[in-house]
């Protein structure tokens, strides 16, 4: 066996019932491989771990790791972590969401997680559509795509997750994508090591819906694209925005300092008994 | 002097909830305004979320990660709540919610009373479900009744919806801060067996698997999703099936345990009223007149809302002809009334949601009525 195999191996839960739901080919094994790479590399225990996800198919990740996993409901895995971290804050939380979960329905749930700067980090795949229900479109589906709810064509206008993540205030935002998977393992690294809300955006492919309905090809063929479009943050910054305006900035968006939630909550603890002693 | 928002601030404090989030609204809100004082000075935590959906989210992360948790809101918030109810019944986490009920639908009457929530706590999320409702007519009784509603929460693991009406909750009523009678504080029972051998959502004969907190050695799957004893989704009927059976189980076998409510005059009662919160207490009143004009009349003060108390019902009517069921709606828990009763005595409804109390005088008008 692989070292890189038999790694996961150390981490997946083996009294859980394979196969897993994702259809072959699909990103969300490469984003997991990224995660438990990265969460060994740091060295963290599995106790200590605590992984949290919303509902859709990249919901699913967390049953199969041998972590404290809690899937919880759609769009509101921040707020069951929020009150995790805040209630043990010794544990690591990890955020799982799909686009639709953590932009759509959990849209509100996101900018104020990032606004509050509490200690999390959130890993979003998105993969430009509602997968497991099927490949209606998101919030993250292109203008002028199609999907089982735009047949004709989608006339809304995407959200920029990562852009939105920096304008909520995230004090760590990096994009990768499921094809450059070592700039994956340490943007997800960085993420974690992050003390504040940090975020991970996933760029990945939905072969089995939102590619077979565009006709985008295969799943190496939408990883390709991944490939194709991928600009680095530093020469982005070089370019004009119609150069940029089919292409994915990849690499750490945002890297910044903030007051910590729980770091300004233990001041307040300290300041509410103050108020007895006196 | 103590008001019944604040008694239940005591009362939730006084059984360790170290933890609440919430998001405000009339007439809950000073119970958040109070927590947000009282909880970092006992090193608990206090937060305010974007909206009620987060809220009992924050709440069921809290419990999962070992500390008793609650929320409060009224009627528009707890619509928002419905959805992660249903996952703290599926995934067993212990957690209270308090709604000061206010006249509704939709934005209703925010400073009025009204009971209109007596059926949406009992259905209000999807699916089959148990769970447990309680109501207080005192400011003591929002104190006792959040302190058994954390009990109830943290041995049966299931989410405790306490109801209380707006106009109990702003009345300030003398009362001092020991118990009357010594609640006894209960906390969820945790695995004793290694790691290896914990089965999270057994089937043991009391119905109630022990709950390992996250971060202490035992880590399992917790998820929204139909489960297996291991905690991992399932779509097998042969699991399925005896895993809703045994959530409703480990209510109804502890039926007994989780009935609260007085007699009070009932013993020889031809009419017996059944009510709850501010409702009970002009009741009362109006058992006292009642009796002084020599009409036996009694009073069934419910706590527990739901599971309903039949029993008790069944009780009354041994001796009573007449039951009257006062109620600030529609006629919600007078169905329930009606259905225990089955035609044995004559069942007489007063309704009122005009966002005004029903006063004893109201009720004894139909003693009166029901007696000629
Ligand atoms: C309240 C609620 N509304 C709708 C659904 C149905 N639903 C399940 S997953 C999903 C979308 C998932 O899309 P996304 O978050 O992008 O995750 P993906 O499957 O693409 O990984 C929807 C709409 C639900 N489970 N709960
Ligand atoms: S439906 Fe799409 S996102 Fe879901 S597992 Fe299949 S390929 Fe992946
Ligand atoms: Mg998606």
């Amino acid at each position: 066996m692989a070292e890189i195999t038999k790694l996961i191996h150390k981490y997946l839960r083996h009294d859980k019932k394979f196969p897993h739901v994702w259809c072959p080919g699909c990103g969300i094994g490469i984003m997991l491989g990224a995660l438990i790479r990265a969460i060994d590399r740091i060295g963290y225990e599995k106790d200590e771990i605590v992984l949290v996800s919303g509902i859709g198919c990249s919901g699913r990740l967390p049953v199969y790791v041998d972590f404290n996993t809690l899937h919880t409901t759609h769009g509101r895995a921040l707020t069951f972590a929020t009150g995790v971290k805040l209630a043990k804050p010794s544990l690591k939380v990890i955020v799982i969401m799909g686009d639709g979960d953590a932009v759509a329905i959990g849209g509100n749930h996101f900018i104020h997680a990032a606004r509050r700067n509490i200690d999390l980090t959130a890993i979003i795949l998105n993969n430009s559509v509602y997968g497991m229900t099927g490949g209606q479109y998101s919030p993250t589906t292109p203008y002028g795509m199609r999907s089982t709810t735009t047949v004709y064509s989608n006339i809304e206008q995407d959200f920029k997750i990562s852009e939105l993540a920096v304008t909520a205030g995230a004090v760590f935002v990096g994009r990768g994508t499921v094809y450059h998977a070592k700039l994956l393992d340490s943007l997800i690294e960085k993420a974690l090591l992050k003390k504040g809300f940090s975020v991970v955006e996933v760029i990945s492919h939905c072969h089995t819906q939102y590619g077979r309905q565009n006709r985008l090809g295969s799943a190496v063929e939408m990883m390709e694209w991944q490939r194709d479009h991928a600009v680095a943050v530093e020469k982005a910054a070089t370019m004009k925005p119609e150069e940029l305006r089919d292409k994915i900035v990849i690499g750490v968006l945002v890297d910044k300092e903030l007051p910590v939630y729980q770091d300004e909550y233990d001041k307040i603890r300290e300041r509410a008994k103050e108020t007895i002693r006196r | 002097m103590l008001q019944g928002n604040e008694a239940v601030v005591e009362g939730a404090l006084r059984a360790g909830c170290r933890f609440f989030a919430g998001y405000p609204i009339t007439p809950a809100t000073e119970i958040s305004e109070i927590l947000s004082v009282k909880l970092p000075q006992v090193d608990g935590t206090f937060i305010q979320m974007e909206d009620e959906i987060a809220s009992l989210g924050a709440v069921i992360g809290a419990s999962l990660a070992g500390v008793k948790a609650m929320t409060a809101t009224s009627g528009p918030g707890f619509s928002l709540m419905q959805e992660n109810l249903g996952f703290a019944v599926i995934a067993e986490v212990p957690c209270v919610i308090v709604n000061v009920m206010r006249g509704g639908p939709s934005t209703g009457l925010p400073t009025s009373p009204a009971q209109g929530d007596v059926m949406q706590a009992r259905w209000g999320t999807h699916g089959d479900h148990p769970i447990i409702v309680l109501s207080a007519s005192t400011v003591r009784e929002c104190y006792e009744v959040t302190i058994h509603a954390f009990n109830f929460s943290e041995k049966y693991r299931t989410p405790v919806i306490v109801l209380i009406d707006e106009v109990v909750a702003h009345m300030r009523e003398k009362m001092t801060l020991d118990d009357e009678e010594k609640i006894e504080i209960f906390n969820r029972v945790k695995p004793t067996v290694p790691p290896e051998w914990y089965i999270p959502y057994e089937d043991t004969p009391r119905g109630i698997p022990a709950m390992a907190n996250f971060g202490e050695g035992y880590r399992y799957h917790v998820t929204g999703l139909t489960h297996d004893i291991r905690g991992f989704p399932t779509s097998r009927p042969d699991e399925i099936g005896p895993f809703i059976a045994r959530l409703h189980r480990k209510i109804s076998q502890h039926f007994s345990e989780i009935q609260m409510g007085e007699f009070y005059q009932t013993e020889d009662a031809e009419i017996t009223i059944v009510a709850y919160g501010c409702v009970a207490r002009s009741a009362k009143r109006a058992v006292r007149e009642a009796r002084e004009k020599g009409i036996k009349v009694g009073l069934l003060k419910l706590t527990t809302i739901w599971p309903f108390m039949r029993s008790s019902v069944e009780k009354v009517l041994q001796s009573s002809k007449v039951l009257i069921v006062p109620e600030m709606n529609m006629g919600q828990l007078s169905r329930e009334v009606k259905r225990v009763n089955r035609g044995i005595a004559k069942v007489i409804t007063i309704n009122k949601v005009d966002g005004t109390i029903i006063t004893p005088g109201e009720i004894m008008n139909r003693i009166t009525e029901a007696k000629s």
